[in-house]
């Protein structure tokens, strides 16, 4: 459809314009030799003085642009890399003071850890001694007391005895005939209260 | 109505006749292109290449585009012994790309679209080209026309064609940009012929393929002096790195 119409303009546009062409004399400026010589000359001129120029003046100024960029960012990266390198050195150093010194206050932690340790333990066993030592007197008082305690307890009972009998019988008794008793009680009763 | 689409290819005298002996060299419309676009070439470069800032302006990195452009097109094709011949590339890409960048502009003139002038820049290469292959290689640079690998029997006329192809170099180089160029501002023009004569009524169409020719012509304009710098090169690789 679109062709057809296409076509169609073609048709139209060579219909009417026919009577200009006809004006107009046809052929190709370009093989009409009147001006060639005209046009190789300037071309010549012109297209010489252009390659002149451009070579001896300005493309060697590109050129040298170029090459100085060139050289700059590539003096940028070598820089970059060296400050990288550094940098990466300085890293490890810190890192290596970091677990060094980590590693110095893990050990000091322990040793003091284990010296207070010593001293604790120093000081529990002389506490420990103390206290045994301590049980055992108290102990050896106890045993002492317990030793004393039947004498007494039977001089008591011969003094209450004798106190008794005075007051029942209005008459003195030798102390050594109750004491002769309550020692043959004491004999004859004294484990049931004493124990050992 | 200019309706002949040939007139936009007249040269016409601008100024006064200049005549040297019998030749007649006056000042026409094709060399006030030529002049505009070698100045237009040479200001932009020049500005390009004025100051050297780390962080290149835009017109600064077009001139450094341009040059690192041309420079890989020209290792890419004829080797590093090319280098000497880099201003001369640079130049003749530079001058064929302005000239048919300026032809794009309404009402202007295409210097390209000359054959006496594609002529005459093909036929400097092929001579400058066919010197330099006579200098570095002496008389072997005839060993061009004789493939290696190829049966005896088929060597006279391999030879023949060898040498054909190399005469017509010129030609083909030369008519390759003159016919494009001729062919594609024929064609708009005609098609801008027909928006005038169909109107307001039927002048959309063509209008419409108009602006995708103007397009399709100005990718052509760097097309072909992209082409005629690269066979260029290829030529001066033949001359400089002889392979056959």
């Amino acid at each position: 459809m679109i062709k057809k119409f296409f076509f169609q303009l073609i048709f139209l546009y060579l219909f009417f314009s026919k009577e200009v062409f006809a004006a107009e004399s046809g052929g190709m400026p370009q093989l009409d030799p009147e001006f060639w010589v005209s046009q190789v000359f300037w071309l010549t001129l012109v297209f010489g003085t252009l390659y002149i120029v451009l070579s001896k003046l300005i493309l060697p100024k590109i050129s040298a642009n170029l090459e100085l960029r060139k050289s700059q960012i590539q003096e940028n990266i070598e820089a970059a890399d060296n400050q990288r390198k550094d940098s990466e050195l300085k890293l490890k150093e810190y890192d290596d003071v970091i677990s060094k010194s980590k590693l110095e206050s893990k050990n000091f932690f322990n040793d003091t850890k284990e010296k207070t340790l010593k001293t604790i333990n120093v000081k529990r066993d002389l506490l420990e001694k103390q206290i045994d030592e301590e049980i055992k007197k108290a102990e050896n008082e106890i045993d002492q007391l317990r030793k004393s305690a039947p004498q007494k307890i039977n001089k008591i009972a011969i003094e209450t005895s004798s106190e008794i009998l005075k007051n029942l019988i209005g008459a003195e008794i030798n102390n050594s005939s109750i004491s002769a008793i309550v020692d043959d009680l004491f004999k004859k009763n004294g484990g049931k209260y004493y124990g050992n | 109505m200019a309706a002949n689409p040939m007139t936009q290819f007249e040269v016409y005298r601008i100024g006064p006749e200049i005549k040297i002996g019998a030749f007649d060299i006056s000042f026409t419309n094709a060399s006030l292109f030529m002049v505009v676009s070698s100045l237009a070439i040479l200001l932009i470069f020049n500005l390009g290449a004025k100051k050297n800032s780390m962080l290149p302006n835009k017109i600064q990195l077009l001139a450094e585009l341009s040059y690192t452009f041309v420079s890989k097109m020209i290792s890419d094709t004829a080797g590093s012994k090319a280098k000497p011949y880099f201003a001369f590339i640079f130049s003749l890409f530079m001058f064929v790309l302005f000239c048919n960048m300026f032809g794009m502009i309404p009402y202007t003139f295409t210097v390209t679209s000359h054959i006496i002038v594609t002529f005459v820049l093909a036929a400097f290469i092929f001579i400058g080209v066919t010197i330099i292959g006579f200098i570095k290689h002496g008389f072997g640079y005839l060993k061009l026309f004789v493939p290696s690998g190829v049966p005896i029997v088929l060597l006279p006329l391999i030879v023949v064609i060898e040498i054909i192809s190399y005469l017509s170099r010129p030609i083909s180089l030369s008519v390759r940009l003159f016919a494009n160029m001729m062919a594609g501002h024929t064609m708009m023009k005609v098609f801008g012929g027909f928006v005038i004569s169909l109107g307001i009524v039927g002048g959309w169409l063509p209008l419409t393929f108009s602006v995708a020719l103007t397009g399709l012509e100005i990718l052509v304009a760097f097309l072909q002096a992209y082409v005629f710098a690269i066979l260029t090169c290829i030529y001066l690789n033949d001359a400089l790195n002889l392979h056959h």
